[in-house]
């Protein structure tokens, strides 16, 4: 590792050695724990740094709405309820204004969808060339309701997901390389499904948003850190047929894809009935799809539905399409 | 039905599985000669629900895995020159030359770019006259017409600064080589379905005559390539050496015709230095001499000196079909997807890469 490289960004492998090899220097207990967002006493803390090319995928997602729906979603995590966002804009000259007001329209909607108040800000302009339109920092701070920290996961519990996956990154994967596919990304806040199971007193053990990295990262992540395996049953996974096809064509694991508003729980068994009617409520593709197991070899193994077996890895390198 | 579903049928699956099993009666090593086999099979975990009869064995038919090192380091030369836009497909990014990757390259500030579709170059040519627009032209017959295309159109629109780094290779030639060799133990293939779309699959005929081999032409699915096994195990049973057209959705016994024809007008055979193979004899195309003007080694100084590929990796075998990558020393080892030492762990197509995600604690 000589050179910064986009793996290094990617969520996966890289990403975890950069941080264990070189951002070590600021270790602490805090810090070490991993979770979603920093636990400081009854507070949560979270920051996060948005980059999204093209800024705008439709008339509903723009980055606007990701940087809130993102550091937001990061405090959920840990069982806190978002209270207060900053927010950090380094815009590129040259930048349409009207581009910047939807994207700020964005941040106040999604801000008061989620009663989530926008306490401070920065602006600063780069020249021509030294950005990509807009780049947004935003760190969110929530209070804690129940404290949720993946530190407690243990052999035995259910795994569920909020919902299908893969869509934020088919759905950029698309509008970069204009092709026609209506796949919407799933981008948006999950405060009134984390809320609602943490206010109903299920047994939710630990929860982490699967952005970049994807399904197969966060497991991959949870894997190592309990030490525990994982089995996951593949034919729970749901998967929009267009997010499969693209997959197909370009050799992608729907499993490493981007989500924005699909999030991982470990739930205790007894409980994983009703985690997944409250999930159900908000999406249908929300799904059982596994359990920790026993066994510490820290590996995922995903099971198809003739009975094989293989493993998840965990996504290496930059997503690159294969060649034929 | 959408294509996908029906092909990953569960009772299908199972179905088939059990009319192997019932019907292999000896072992059969089964060549998958494309690397996309490779990553279905590992995938699907195909080994693990079959009889341990059907042993399948690599071939050579993933594009990165068999590209020598000089014609990386060539590329790396070419992305390296100051006024020059270096397009590439998919995973050329990561193989290592003699000193360092495309990827490597990138991160210090060549402008490298991954393409979806190798017509991008034309808008990128374009959008910067003033600079050498270089395609790294790569791939077995499938590709093969996308480039072909590509300068069809360079032509048409006048582009006077897009030029084309050329590693277009064939199929059936290092299949022969392969087979000539003594060594290996090959009873039947799985041919590539993709190639056959462009070819047809009577390209395969004149191979299973000659070395008694069943060929299944096969789609990707793992009911796909249990169909083809079932039809292998049945033509071993019944000592016939045919080629089964299994990918009936999509291949036909002459293929794409216009495609064939757009190769045809702009690409000669050559012979070609096929990494773990050696030099194959019309293993591999080229620009014809017309089209010179286009060809970046004629252009460009393209001289480089590469240094020998590792004496630990055993690429070679694995491509010839002479051991498996758990037989390698380095797999999983000094040998990882994030530190490859030879193309097959780079690719996404590699039989290295392919058994190392799906099932590295297996070695």
């Amino acid at each position: 590792m000589k050179n910064i490289s986009l793996a290094h960004g990617g969520g996966g492998e890289e990403m975890s050695e950069l941080l264990n090899k070189v951002f070590k220097l600021f270790d602490n207990e805090i810090l070490s724990a991993t979770n979603d967002a920093a636990i400081l006493g009854n507070l949560a803390l979270s920051t996060d740094s948005f980059v999204l090319s093209p800024v705008i995928l439709d008339d509903e997602i723009n980055i606007g709405k990701l940087c809130v729906c993102g550091s937001i979603n990061d405090v959920l995590m840990v069982g806190a309820k978002p209270k207060y966002l900053s927010l950090g804009l380094i815009l590129e000259e040259g930048l349409e204004i009207q581009k910047l007001e939807i994207i700020l329209k964005s941040i106040k909607e999604e801000c008061d969808k989620c009663s989530v108040m926008l306490v401070c800000g920065d602006t600063k302009v780069v020249p021509k060339g030294k950005g990509d339109e807009i780049y947004i920092n935003t760190t969110a701070l929530g209070e804690i309701i129940a404290k949720k920290e993946t530190k407690n996961i243990k052999a035995g519990l259910s795994v569920l997901v909020s919902g299908d996956i893969g869509r934020h990154g088919a759905s950029v994967l698309i509008k970069r390389n204009n092709l026609e596919a209506s796949i919407k990304s799933d981008c948006k806040a999950l405060d009134k499904e984390v809320l609602e199971l943490l206010e109903n007193g299920v047994k939710v053990v630990a929860m982490r948003d699967a952005t970049r990295g994807g399904l197969s990262a966060v497991l991959n992540e949870w894997a190592k850190q309990s030490g525990n395996d994982f089995l996951i049953f593949e034919e729970k996974i749901k998967i929009q047929d267009e997010v499969l096809g693209l997959c197909e064509l370009f050799g992608y694991e729907p499993y490493e894809l981007a989500n924005e508003g699909t999030f991982i729980l470990c739930v205790e068994k007894e409980d994983e009935i009703k985690a997944l009617e409250i999930l159900q409520k908000y999406n249908e593709n929300a799904s059982i799809i596994g359990e920790v197991l026993e066994e510490k070899k820290a590996r995922v193994i995903l099971q198809n539905a003739y009975g094989a077996k293989r493993f998840l890895e965990s996504p290496k390198g930059e997503l690159l399409p294969r060649i034929c | 039905m959408n294509f996908i579903d029906e092909f990953r049928d569960k009772e299908s699956i199972l179905a088939l599985k059990k009319l192997i099993k019932k019907e292999v009666k000896s072992p059969i090593n089964i060549m998958e000669i494309c690397g996309g086999h490779t990553h279905s099979i590992m995938k699907y975990a195909l080994p693990s629900i079959l009889p341990k009869e059907i042993n399948f064995i690599h071939g050579p038919g993933c594009p990165v895995c068999v590209m020598p090192r000089e014609r990386i380091d060539t590329a790396i030369k070419l992305a390296s020159m100051s006024n020059s836009i270096f397009c590439t497909l998919g995973d050329l990014l990561r193989v290592p030359g003699s000193e360092n990757s495309l990827l490597d390259l990138r991160a210090k500030g060549a402008d490298v770019r991954a393409l979806y579709t190798p017509l991008e170059v034309l808008e990128i040519a374009k959008q910067n006259p003033s600079k050498n627009i270089i395609f790294f032209a790569i791939g077995f017959e499938t590709t093969t017409p996308m480039s072909a295309l590509l300068l069809e159109k360079v032509i048409e629109q006048n582009l006077k600064n897009a030029f084309f780094h050329i590693n277009h290779i064939s199929v059936p030639e290092p299949i022969e080589a392969i087979m000539s060799d003594e060594n290996v133990k090959i009873n039947a293939f799985l041919g590539p379905s993709h190639v056959s779309v462009i070819t047809g699959c009577g390209i395969y005929v004149p191979l299973a005559a000659k070395f008694k081999t069943p060929i299944a032409v096969s789609g990707f699915e793992p009911v796909d390539i249990l169909e083809s096994v079932l039809n292998i195990v049945r033509q071993i049973n019944e000592n016939k050496s045919q080629v089964f057209n299994q990918y009936k959705r999509a291949v036909s016994e002459k293929g794409n015709v216009k495609a064939q024809n757009l190769v045809k007008k702009y690409f000669e055979k050559c012979d070609f230095e096929f990494r773990g193979l050696g030099l194959i004899k019309n293993g591999g195309l080229r620009l014809k001499d017309e089209f010179s003007a286009f060809d970046a080694s004629k252009k460009f100084d393209c001289a480089v000196q590469s240094k020998n590929e590792s004496k630990a990796c055993i690429c070679g075998q694995i491509l010839r079909g002479l051991a498996k990558p758990y037989d390698c020393k380095v797999f999983g080892k000094a040998c990882t997807p994030k530190s490859p030492i030879g193309s097959c762990m780079v690719s996404g197509e590699g039989a290295c890469a392919a058994y190392y995600k799906y099932s590295k604690v297996n070695a």
